[in-house]
């Protein structure tokens, strides 16, 4: 039953241009997202991880529109919105929606539960006031939170119900898409469940598709249908999620991998974690060829030289390493 | 094999007060250390777990009191020592490693001297002296090129290599105790592994003792072999990292380890999250401070505060009630 | 919230006692200012046969070099001085809250300009400009509060800017312009409130500080001008007969001091009333 396709990204560059003292850039760029082709279907939850600097969340933010890209084409139900005017991006604000990692900047402290909700729905649906208000009640009782907390300000609440409040925001417009930018890394380990399991329930009920960015790969692993694992701006390793965790192919993503701390002692002591050495270089000054070619234990000669291409594995793994 | 006691910290109990309100944020807090242990304090926010070992090491805010408890490091005790003697103790014999390297460090000093410095301060080292040491540190905890780095101002450094620059601090006086409160919390996960390792393999070499705070249950599985789960200000559970996640004896052990995702699992099994919020430090609940979120919780639960119940020389559960071993419920006391 | 924001400032009132005694200063002289044709004496009249009387029965703060009744004189006097100082302090806040905001939402090419602009202005020597105000424009109430308010919204709008520049970066701003929000919709929505208690304190020290401006200035002639009285212009006459009448030079000049250190103890009450708690927990 294969998934319709909803967004597809090809070869999507964003780069900051470094300001210099004098305000041009002078050449020096930032190489956030370089290069990234992959897709996303229809009510499904793609994973993607990464390290810090390995632009992940520049490329949600990117094909949100939330940043201009570059170069490279995002088709939106065919449509490419890479190159859409600002004007006509309204159309689709409201069907890709964002929800932030951090629940005391996601929300606007001087504005009540009831403005912060309505305020995309002002822009984009022509529905009454009182039919907004109902809607809100009801996307409230939706997140677990009740009719009384409309006219509180985000001080009353704690993270997760911040959380909360940022998923209902982003549901007032019905999305067909929502990009989860780090949505619990700043929530406790028992909230954490709360909202995941939320996230999940609104998925299944609404058919959302989620571009779930994280760090913590368990929680991305179970979340997820399929996993994007990115280095330094490119994708390295595609793969079902269950399928990455048994039988990872590229060499960053293996080390990843074992260098999670399982949460099982006995695991712990037997499994001997492949430490990976050397520190991230800098996002300004990438290495030639293959980015992850001065800490790749299996590095060849042709590492430095070429980079590597996603090459279709099997079934929906794709992984781009000059082993393979 | 029982190894010499290094701290022991006996119902310590630390208050903020702010503008009239009181909030108490270590509640009767008991546990030891012993020579060699790596301990692992887990808790969430509000947990108490940071305020504790802040009173340890005697670093809290202005308006923090230690109401009453004793903490008691080698023989001795550190709430009647003056604020001088505790700072004689600091980095000597006890060191700290906090989570954000970057405000424990100056950002307008080079490195060097940041770490000569301590070396001078306690180990009485010359000016040059201290130098060599330094670099000796810094190449110990794995840092490239130290000879060059010595140099380098903080920003010049990647987070991973400023918390082993931390941690070369606190090592500089071989301290008996090392506390480190989330040391890998902001670090990216490969990063964290490779300071782990780190850690490890210091304990292995020096045998000093270990202080983890975390609320990364996967981390406590990986270095610690004794754990203390707290919440509320208080502790729920203590016991050896295998008693801990395989046979947990409280409700609020057991929901943590049922909240988070296993990667190992076969199937995508759904969480199953603590309903509810941390309890309120400045209204503490009067009886077990887990009380209000426990799905197993009676009338008794709320109103009394449970007592420690030992299920073995080495485990012991702050609950009126326990689990048997097939993980029943058990709603009376043995 | 209006309850959290009211016992928020109440709490802070009564750990302070010093912004209780500035809030009853500022009452009370508000008040004076506001009801001052209720007062018997005329400030204008002029009695040459009671002139430098010291304070008595009849005159509470004695005559002036003119015998008009001291102690009314600086009533009126203070009218004026406030009315100075809060009409200064709103054409200097518009106008900073307006730059600071646009150059820092925007950036670029506009901040580029605008901080020039800023800069330039605020390398004129103070007394240059206003002396060569005072050429074109007739002395008086008017003039001196166009160029206070003109002269000084610069060190705002520098500070409005450096805010709006961190607050441009919340995720909320950021979602705000992502769903489609207009610039000037966000800069009223988002930035301003957040900027807020930032210029309520800039503003209750801009009044302070307009009221030492015009005292100076009309200490110095360049204010207001007779028969209108400022404590500014009251303390410049007071300078010639500070042998005989002391008191002359003591009314005004304290009245200055204790105005301009209410001033600025009401912002900081004001900063407590304006801010919610921001995070939820305690730490």
């Amino acid at each position: 039953m294969e998934k319709e396709i909803l967004i597809k990204v090809n070869n999507l560059k964003k780069y900051f241009p470094m300001a210099s003292f004098l305000g041009s850039s002078h050449g020096k760029v930032v190489k956030a997202v370089d290069d990234v082709s992959f897709d996303i279907k229809k009510g499904e939850t793609f994973g993607l991880v990464g390290e810090s600097g390995c632009g992940k969340s520049t490329l949600g933010r990117t094909i949100t529109r939330m940043y201009d890209a570059t170069e490279g084409e995002i088709f939106y139900n065919g449509v490419d919105i890479a190159k859409l005017p600002k004007k006509e991006l309204s159309f689709y604000h409201k069907k890709m929606q964002i929800i932030f990692q951090d629940p005391y900047s996601a929300l606007n402290p001087y504005m009540n539960v009831q403005e912060i909700i309505e305020e995309p729905m002002k822009l984009h649906t022509n529905i009454s006031k009182v039919e907004r208000l109902e809607k809100i009640e009801f996307l409230l009782a939706k997140v677990g939170m009740s009719k009384s907390d409309m006219q509180k300000f985000p001080y009353e609440f704690s993270g997760g119900q911040r959380q909360r409040i940022g998923i209902a925001r982003a549901l007032s417009v019905e999305p067909e898409f929502v990009l989860c930018d780090e949505p619990i890394s700043a929530l406790d380990v028992s909230i954490q469940a709360q909202v995941v399991n939320m996230l999940e329930d609104l998925q299944k009920e609404l058919g959302l598709a989620y571009l779930f960015v994280a760090h913590d790969l368990s929680m991305v692993r179970h979340i997820s249908d399929r996993i994007g694992v990115m280095y330094l701006g490119k994708i390295v390793e595609i793969s079902p999620s269950g399928e990455l965790y048994k039988n990872p192919l590229h060499p960053y993503t293996k080390a990843l991998l074992s260098a999670i701390p399982i949460a099982d002692p006995k695991t712990a002591k037997a499994n001997n974690r492949q430490v990976i050495k050397g520190e991230l270089p800098s996002p300004m000054d990438v290495p030639s060829g293959c980015r992850f070619h001065t800490r790749c234990p299996y590095v060849m000669p042709i590492c430095k030289e070429e980079i590597p291409i996603l090459k279709k594995m099997d079934q929906e793994h794709f992984v781009a390493c000059h082993l393979y | 094999m029982k190894n010499r006691k290094l701290l022991e910290i006996k119902d310590l109990r630390t208050t903020f007060v702010s503008k009239g309100i009181r909030t108490q944020a270590v509640r009767g807090v008991s546990l030891s250390v012993n020579e060699g242990d790596i301990l692992g304090i887990v808790g969430e926010s509000g947990s108490g777990k940071s305020v504790l070992m802040k009173t340890v090491i005697g670093i809290l805010p202005e308006n923090a009191e230690i109401e009453s408890g004793s903490i008691v490091f080698e023989e001795k005790e550190l709430t009647k020592l003056s604020k001088k003697e505790l700072q004689k103790l600091q980095g000597k014999e006890v060191a700290m490693v906090f989570q954000d390297p970057m405000t424990a460090l100056n950002p307008l000093r080079k490195i060097g001297s940041q770490v000569e410095e301590i070396l001078k301060r306690h180990r009485k080292l010359s000016k040059s002296q201290a130098k060599i040491e330094a670099i000796n540190l810094l190449r110990k905890v794995g840092i490239p090129s130290p000879e060059k780095r010595v140099d380098q101002y903080p920003h010049e450094f990647s987070g991973g290599m400023r918390q082993r620059v931390l941690i070369s601090m606190a090592l500089a006086c071989n301290p008996k105790l090392l506390i480190a409160d989330e040391p890998t919390t902001a670090l990216d996960v490969t990063i964290q592994a490779q300071i782990l390792e780190l850690l490890k393999e210091i304990q292995k070499e020096s045998g000093m003792s270990i202080i983890l705070i975390t609320h990364d249950l996967g981390v406590v599985a990986n270095m610690c072999n004794r754990i203390v789960v707290m919440y509320g200000g208080m502790v729920m559970e203590e016991g050896t990292a295998d008693q801990i996640f395989y046979m947990p004896k409280h409700p609020y052990t057991r929901a943590l380890l049922h909240a988070i995702p296993k990667l190992d699992s076969g199937s995508k099994e759904r969480l199953e999250p603590i309903p509810g919020m941390a309890p309120s430090l400045i209204d503490p609940p009067k009886g077990c401070a887990f009380a209000a979120r426990c799905i197993y919780a009676t009338e008794r639960c709320r109103n009394e505060l449970p007592p420690f119940r030992k299920s073995s020389d080495s485990q012991q559960s702050r609950c009126f009630y326990t689990f048997d071993l097939n993980g029943n419920f058990i709603g009376e006391e043995a | 919230m209006q309850n959290r924001r009211w016992k928020n400032v109440l709490s802070e009132l009564k750990h302070n006692k010093s912004a209780i005694f500035a809030i009853v200063y500022l009452t009370v002289i508000i008040l004076f200012s506001v009801f001052a044709f209720l007062l018997p004496t005329d400030p204008d009249a002029i009695n040459v046969g009671n002139m430098l009387a010291s304070p008595s029965a009849n005159s509470w703060f004695g005559t002036d070099e003119l015998g008009r009744d001291y102690l009314t004189r600086t009533i009126y006097g203070g009218r004026v001085s406030l009315v100075v100082g809060v009409a200064a302090m709103l054409t200097s806040t518009v106008i900073g809250v307006l730059v600071g905001t646009i150059s820092g939402y925007f950036g670029g090419f506009i901040d580029s300009m605008l901080m020039r602009i800023v800069d330039v202005i605020s390398s004129i020597p103070w007394m240059i400009l206003v002396t060569v105000v005072s050429i074109f424009m007739q002395p008086g109430l008017k003039t001196i509060i166009i160029v206070i308010g003109l002269f000084t919204w610069m060190e705002i709008a520098r500070l409005v800017r450096a805010e709006t520049l961190s607050i441009k970066e919340r995720e909320y701003v950021e979602y705000s312009a992502f769903v489609g929000e207009k610039s000037f919709a966000i800069i009223l929505k988002h930035i301003i409130p957040s900027v807020f208690p930032t210029i309520i304190v800039a503003a209750t020290t801009s009044i302070a500080g307009a009221i030492m401006t015009e005292s100076s200035l009309s200490f110095l002639g360049l204010g207001i001008q007779q028969p209108m009285s400022s404590w500014g212009s009251l303390l410049q006459s007071a300078q010639g007969n500070l042998g005989t009448a002391p008191y002359m030079a003591i009314l005004p000049g304290v009245l200055i001091i204790l105005t301009v250190y209410s001033f600025n103890k009401l912002g900081d009450v004001m900063r407590v009333f304006v801010e919610p708690k921001i995070t939820a927990g305690e730490k």
